[in-house]
């Protein structure tokens, strides 16, 4: 099974550790991330005016692009995501907006193309049992917060990937894995987001909040699907820690990470040197590595 | 020759301003068959009516027309008159010329007016050259009503027509009556406990002669018309003989299983032979099949040996009873909206967070709890409870989109009953408007607020989680314009109103409207408030929307007093406008029938001498039909038309224009 691929900006920088383990643990459940031949910046916001069509022209050409090879793209930022799902849903439905952006790019994309998370795919296409079948290398006895953020939820009419207060898909997928999923009230609460530009006394307070609750719940690791939530988090996690309240830091990884650690990947192809928190010890004191 | 009669009125200035009524009467003079016209004042009037009479009889007139307003205002008007001087009714037809002809026209020198006028009063004139002296439809009525749902709606219903003389049979769904009152600890804004204004009006409901109580039984299909419905009821089997109960209790004490109690809305158990609540009426148990040993595996029927008088039956099986009622009254009342629904509030999840009605049920003397407000996880007593209002409500995006009226008011009396019964503790209340109206409501609420202690935020609540052992509630105060975060023990959620499970289903069978929340329509929301579109069947209680215990019985006190007027004669007569079909050239192709909005149509036989059917044909139900000649429109063989307004009719005046 090949699934044609939106990788993004940020997955080919900052956040590479979260492409190579995606692509890394894809095939190891039976499929293949292709990437589109061509793409562009997704606009990383979907625009928050409803007449703004212009900021919606960047992630058609990027949808444009993926109809020509095949029907579904997945993608595994939860900010491409959500922007390129909510465009697709307006270029389906609209058609007035279709044709203004359709002239814009110069294409005919009529808004065909399933948008797919990365797990979605898992869930859907692969199925959470045989991602279980999969594991060589259980998680087994890690506490593991699974911390959604906004962006892949919200909001539920445009995405609807899970219910948007109260979702399990990703719980699930660590249960699957060996995990022990811990209930955290902020698991689906902002982290602060691009605030971290001009504002960042916002991101670590409510950075500090998400960690705080997720490691009070008994976490011993935080598990993320955003490459923005993943940053906040472990820029905050010192600051949060020298505040004095009592937090010890935990390691903060990417979900394909924790995938490929379980599908049983050489540890050292996961990219966990690039993440600021050190997983090694967690693993090393659960017989995991 | 025709002999008609042509009466224009000026209504004061409302023609008479762009028409010139003299003129119209005039014109209309010079057509054949009219023999007499004139203009006046006001025709409605007394002396205009005594006017039209004299005319009649002095001109020996056949047919009459007024030219006047919309025959909604007058027709039932001037058509007595006619009937008073010796015509037939039916032969006095209206033309309008005030809504659609004067009022629309400013033309001071009169001339349009005018002009239309005396087009519109022709075109009349025509039509009622052809028309047939009609007679009214006389209906035999069976005195005796179906009230569907035994809430306080329907009780009170029930008892009013029974009051009246007229028999009622009273079906609910559940073992006993009393509904969601039943339920309520006390009530706002007199804190009268529930329980004690129910009971007395169930019991008397029960006792009272004329009333049969037709519990654990649901109405599963309806035909007929007013004064002539027949209905069947499916009477489930109770496993427990109605008759020779004693309502003992013994089998409720030894029986050895134990289910979640969907009275007490999962707050405590109840035996799987019960009775929903210690003052069912009638106080007869109900076996509850699936979960009995005995009826699914047979092993058990502790029950029946301990029963006294052997009135226990496991064979029972449900029975269908038909009953021939003139009327039937629906009182089906409402649910709440599921809580789930909601993830950031946690129901379901975190088990303090309650319902509103749960809290009811804390608060009632003969709940689970005995009236002591103690929380469903540890049965502490919660010293901080939090409430948040409009759960559902007034929110199109997850719930619906009206206000569900009641929240606000049973929401100010929790925390009355909260902050009476635990003293020293704390109540929040999340709200977005408080809707207090009614009488001594807005009273209510201050006391709530200035003598009780709640504190009232405005502002909605974002988040519901655990921590620490406290429930925390995230919200917003938009009066001081920051974002509080409160411990509570407890969180108590005002859910919606909503219709029925079911409440769709149970209209197609009746016939009756619903609105996009299925709450049924009345047939005019001022002026109709408790009739459907459906002769013989009327509304009351929160079946229609969401409403207070005062609102529901008044009207169940309305629709008595509607099916009491119903009954108040032998029989019905009916306006005559409906359809008649032609039997010579129907050729049963039926699509009248599934046109039929009413299912007024049904299949005739034709038959020889011998009694073989011939052939079959569409006939008219003159009890349903509501003559709105849809059938006449579907008919392909143009076999059916409508008295009053056949197509002789129709065509006659379109030719005179």
């Amino acid at each position: 099974m090949k699934i044609p691929y939106y990788p993004g900006c940020t997955l080919n920088t900052v956040a590479k550790q979260f492409d190579t383990s995606a692509r890394e643990s894809a095939s190891s459940v039976g499929f293949e991330m292709k990437e589109l031949a061509q793409w562009n910046c997704c606009g990383a916001t979907f625009p928050l005016t409803p007449d703004n069509v212009i900021g919606l022209t960047a992630p058609a050409k990027v949808l444009s692009n993926a109809s020509k090879e095949g029907d579904t793209l997945t993608t595994l930022c939860a900010v491409c995501y959500n922007v390129l799902k909510r465009t697709n849903k307006v270029i389906r439905d609209n058609r007035e907006k279709r044709n203004v952006i359709n002239g814009f790019i110069e294409e005919e994309y009529d808004g065909s193309v399933n948008i797919l998370h990365y797990l979605e795919v898992l869930r859907d296409k692969v199925g959470f049992d045989k991602v279980k079948a999969s594991v060589k290398r259980p998680l087994k006895g890690i506490k593991a917060a699974t911390y959604y953020g906004c962006m892949l939820l919200r909001p539920f009419e445009d995405i609807g990937i899970d219910k948007a207060e109260r979702p399990t898909i990703f719980e699930d997928l660590l249960a699957a894995l060996g995990a022990e999923p811990v209930e955290f009230a902020n698991k689906i609460e902002c982290c602060g987001a691009h605030l971290a530009m001009n504002n960042e006394e916002v991101v670590t307070t409510l950075s500090g909040k998400v960690m705080t609750s997720a490691v009070g719940a008994g976490a011993e690791l935080i598990v993320t699907t955003c490459p923005l939530c993943q940053f906040n988090l472990e820029k905050s996690q010192p600051k949060v820690a020298e505040a004095g309240s009592g937090y010890s830091p935990v390691p903060v990884i990417y979900f394909t990470q924790a995938l490929g650690l379980a599908l049983g990947q050489d540890i050292a192809t996961l990219g966990f040197e690039k993440n600021s928190s050190d997983i090694m010890p967690l693993l090393k004191k659960k017989g995991i590595a | 020759m025709p002999r008609i009669g042509v009466f224009v009125c000026q209504c004061g200035n409302n023609i008479a301003a762009t028409v010139d009524t003299k003129k119209v009467a005039e014109e209309m003079g010079k057509l054949p068959g009219v023999v007499y016209t004139c203009d006046y004042k006001f025709m409605c009037s007394s002396p205009g009516q005594e006017m039209l009479k004299q005319a009649i009889k002095e001109n020996k007139l056949d047919g009459l027309i007024v030219s006047a307003c919309s025959p909604h205002m007058h027709e039932k008007t001037f058509r007595k008159a006619a009937e008073a001087a010796g015509l037939n009714p039916y032969q006095c037809e209206i033309t309008n010329i005030r809504e659609q002809c004067s009022w629309v026209h400013h033309d001071k020198t009169k001339a349009a007016g005018t002009v239309k006028s005396i087009d519109l009063t022709r075109m009349t004139i025509q039509r009622l050259k052809k028309n047939q002296p009609l007679n009214k439809i006389k209906i035999p009525v069976k005195k005796k009503a179906v009230v569907i749902g035994g809430g306080i709606a329907g009780i009170q219903a029930a008892l009013d027509i029974a009051e009246g003389g007229r028999e009622v049979i009273l079906v609910e769904k559940e073992p006993s009556i009393g509904g969601n009152m039943a339920r309520l600890s006390e009530t706002f804004p007199t804190m009268d406990c529930s329980q004690c204004i129910l009971t007395p009006k169930m019991v008397e409901a029960e006792l009272n002669e004329r009333i049969t109580l037709y519990t654990y039984s649901e109405v599963e299909k309806v035909d007929g018309y007013i004064g002539n419905f027949t209905v069947t009821v499916r009477r489930k089997a109770k496993y427990v003989d109605e008759e020779r109960c004693t309502g003992c209790g013994e089998c409720i004490e030894k029986c050895p299983f134990k289910v979640e109690s969907a009275f007490e809305l999962g707050l405590s158990k109840r035996k799987v032979i019960y009775t929903p609540f210690p003052q069912s009426v009638p106080n007869v148990p109900v076996i509850d099949a699936p979960n009995c040993t005995k009826i699914q595996k047979d092993k058990c029927g502790a029950c029946a040996i301990v029963c006294g008088p052997k009135c226990i039956d496991f064979k029972m099986e449900d029975k269908l009873e038909t009953v021939e009622a003139g009327a039937i009254v629906v009182a089906t009342g409402y649910q709440n909206m599921p809580n789930e629904r909601f993830g950031e509030y946690g129901y379901g999840r975190i088990k303090d967070v309650i319902s509103g009605m749960q809290f009811e049920r804390l608060a009632s003397s003969s709940g689970p709890t005995g009236g002591e407000i103690r929380r469903p996880s540890d049965g502490k007593v919660p010293q901080s409870v939090v409430f948040i209002q409009c759960v559902g409500s007034r929110d199109e995006k997850k719930g619906v989109s009206y206000c569900s009226k009641i929240c606000c008011m049973y929401t100010a009396k929790h925390t009355k009953l909260y902050s009476h019964k635990v003293h020293g503790g704390q109540s929040y209340v999340f709200y977005m408007d408080i809707r207090s109206g009614g009488k001594r409501y807005e009273e209510f609420v201050r006391g709530a607020i200035e003598h009780d202690g709640a504190m009232y935020l405005r502002g909605r609540v974002s988040r519901v989680y655990e921590k620490d052992g406290k429930i925390m509630v995230q919200g917003a105060d938009t009066l001081s314009g920051s974002q509080v975060e409160i411990e509570a023990d407890m969180v108590v959620l005002a859910t919606a109103v909503v219709s029925r499970d079911g409440a769709d289903t149970l209209a197609q069978r009746l016939g009756i409207g619903y609105d996009k929340y299925k709450f049924y329509n009345e047939y005019h929301p001022k002026l109709k408030p408790v009739e459907t579109v459906t002769a013989g069947i009327y509304l009351a209680g929160t079946c229609m929307g969401p409403m207070d215990i005062p609102e529901s019985v008044a009207q169940g006190s309305a629709a008595a007093s509607k099916v009491l007027a119903l009954f108040s004669a032998d029989e019905m007569a009916r306006e005559p406008i409906t359809s008649v079909v032609n039997r010579t050239t129907c050729n049963a192709c039926w699509d009248c029938l599934t046109a039929c909005p009413y299912t007024a149509i049904e299949r005739e036989a034709i038959k020889d001498r011998q009694g073989n059917v011939v052939r079959w044909v569409a006939k008219v139900n003159d009890g349903v039909c509501q003559g709105c000649g849809v059938c006449v429109a579907a008919c392909r063989s143009k076999s059916i038309d409508l008295k009053g307004y056949t197509d002789e009719q129709v065509f006659a005046a379109i030719n005179a224009f």
